[in-house]
């Protein structure tokens, strides 16, 4: 299991309820499930990835999170996933609204795109920055709504929601992110790791 | 028709009250199983049939002759594999395959009972089949499944009995008959009630039957189970064995012939009365309403394990109808699993060979057994 699985399983507490959008091959469903004994579902928009689950046995419902997250009741979950799609969505702010109406708390994942190489390929390139951890162009990439750490930070300080854990992730380390090394963080991690709260 | 009285069947003396008020006691439910029962008595199915459907799932139908009508998902080494489960079914009341319908005989005027049946609903075909979990001291069910009618029977049992079976596996179906399908059955009806040979369902006790009203309503019916697509590919604007039009009404294009060999296949092996009684279930049936118009209700601390499965092309049991049903189970906290699988089949596709289906229903029965 990848590394940001392992931070995201390592925040969320033994016997809770877990929604997990845009859950892939359930990977960290079973895992949650498994060694946790987390009550997981999962929502996800590849009909392959639905059908992957649930040979493995996980309950997993196909649909896309803009549409198909107001289904699930208030506050019916105590975490809700969100791992590196917020920036593929329309309308991310209304996402995070949704995930934290049916969960107690979310954790998002986001590419960071103030990462020094991204920063730098825009820079001396003047091309859209392709890397690691976004390797799509800009004409045929899925994400629309690219954001840095620092813009995540920001939108929850205006949206009022609480960060309870901000962690960054850059080969394979973890750190924390705090208010006096925010502009470092956002310069040298490829990924923003985010325990919200409204 | 000696194959006939070979079917088996139960007596049920328990009396049962229907949704119409009326109470039945003593009547007949006729059933067919495939596989064995272990001995833990934790591998039993029971699939429900469709409108048109009987006790004979898999291998040969003894009455037709023909496979099976879940042929396709359900026999030794299929998708719902028989070497491993025992799978039951039984013809719903109303029908024509043996179970008590409008073709059993009243025993007092001896006569054939046609509309003297009383009405039906799912509720009833249901709660007239649990009576097999008794006649085969099973406990809890590994899995309940069926597709459009079948899937109604399938939400009205864990409704009725959500401690009785595993996992359930609604398929193409709806929590609540829409106005379009009302429509078609009524479309239905009205051709077989419209031919002078119906004589208010008497028919059974006369000399003829209203086979082409029986024949129409098929056709209309069939029409409903396909897509425009899969109709488009399969017989575009192909003549029947014929190089060009005859400027007639006989069947020039192939779909013509298609249809009416349906239609008149279907009255070999079906009863109008039952076609009557069993798309009137179709209609009554209600499930929102029956919840108070609170659908999440009905599956309230479930603990059974759902898996929905809907169809791209189907238009009779839209993916949106059968979303309504995984909306109130989520709502409900249900354990849920839902896939819309790609088919330009329509609504037949619960029927045909759709791989990436009997995988979907293969793989949920063997992580969940």
């Amino acid at each position: 299991m990848k590394k940001e699985f392992q931070i995201i399983a390592e925040l969320i507490k033994n016997n809770t309820r877990v929604l997990d959008v845009g859950c892939g091959d359930g990977i960290l469903m079973k895992h949650l499930k498994d060694n946790k004994n987390v009550d997981t579902r999962g929502l996800e928009i590849l009909k392959n990835n639905v059908q992957i689950c649930i040979s493995k046995g996980l309950p997993v419902i196909e649909g896309n999170a803009e549409r198909d997250l107001q289904q699930f009741p208030n506050l019916s979950f105590d975490y809700a996933i969100l791992s590196q799609t917020l920036q593929a969505f329309y309308n991310p702010e209304k996402v995070i609204d949704d995930l934290l109406r049916v969960a107690n708390k979310a954790i998002v994942t986001i590419p960071n795109f103030g990462y020094w190489k991204v920063r730098l390929h825009l820079f001396f390139k003047g091309t859209m920055p392709v890397t690691k951890h976004l390797p799509d162009e800009w004409y045929n990439t899925p994400n629309i709504h690219m954001c840095t750490i620092k813009d995540f930070v920001n939108l929850c300080k205006e949206k009022n929601i609480s960060l309870f854990k901000s962690l960054a992730l850059h080969e394979q380390k973890v750190s924390m992110i705090n208010k006096r090394n925010l502009n470092l963080k956002n310069l040298f991690s490829e990924l923003g790791i985010f325990l919200i709260e409204k | 028709m000696n194959a006939t009285e070979n079917i088996k069947k139960i007596i049920i003396e328990k009396p049962l009250k229907l949704d119409c008020g009326k109470t039945i006691s003593n009547y007949p439910i006729a059933y067919e199983t495939y596989g064995k029962l272990s001995e833990k008595k934790d591998n039993a199915i029971l699939a429900f049939h469709a409108l048109s459907g009987d006790q004979f799932v898999s291998g040969n139908n003894p009455i037709t002759n023909k496979s099976g009508w879940w042929s396709c998902l359900v026999g030794p080494n299929k998708a719902v594999d028989t070497n491993k489960f025992f799978v039951i079914c039984a013809n719903v009341i109303g029908g024509c395959m043996g179970s008590y319908g409008p073709n059993s005989v009243d025993t007092k005027t001896n006569k054939k009972l046609g509309t003297n049946f009383p009405v039906i609903t799912i509720n009833d075909m249901v709660n007239a089949q649990y009576n097999l979990l008794d006649f085969f001291k099973i406990d809890r069910l590994f899995s309940i499944m069926g597709g459009s009618m079948g899937g109604m029977q399938v939400l009205q049992f864990v409704a009725n009995y959500p401690d009785k079976t595993k996992t359930a596996i609604p398929i193409a179906c709806t929590a609540s008959h829409s106005a379009q399908n009302i429509a078609l059955n009524e479309l239905g009806r009205q051709a077989i009630m419209a031919d002078n040979n119906w004589k208010k369902g008497d028919y059974l006790n006369l000399d003829n039957s209203p086979d082409k009203g029986l024949s129409v309503a098929r056709m209309a019916a069939h029409i409903t189970y396909l897509s425009q697509k899969g109709l488009q590919e399969k017989f575009g604007r192909k003549l029947q064995e014929r190089d060009d039009l005859k400027f007639s009404f006989d069947a020039d294009f192939q779909i013509e012939s298609y249809l009416r060999h349906q239609g008149s296949a279907f009255v070999d092996r079906f009863d109008a009365n039952s076609y009557l009684y069993i798309t009137r279930a179709m209609d009554y049936f209600d499930l929102i309403k029956q919840y108070k118009g609170n659908l999440s209700d009905a599956f309230k601390g479930s603990k059974v394990k759902f898996f929905i499965i809907s169809f791209t092309s189907d238009w009779l049991y839209p993916t949106s109808e059968n979303k309504e049903i995984v909306i109130a189970l989520n709502a409900a906290g249900a354990d849920v699993g839902f896939i819309e699988i790609t088919s330009d089949k329509g609504h037949d596709s619960f029927l045909l060979d759709v791989p990436d289906f009997l995988k979907s229903v293969k793989n949920f029965l063997e992580a969940n057994y």
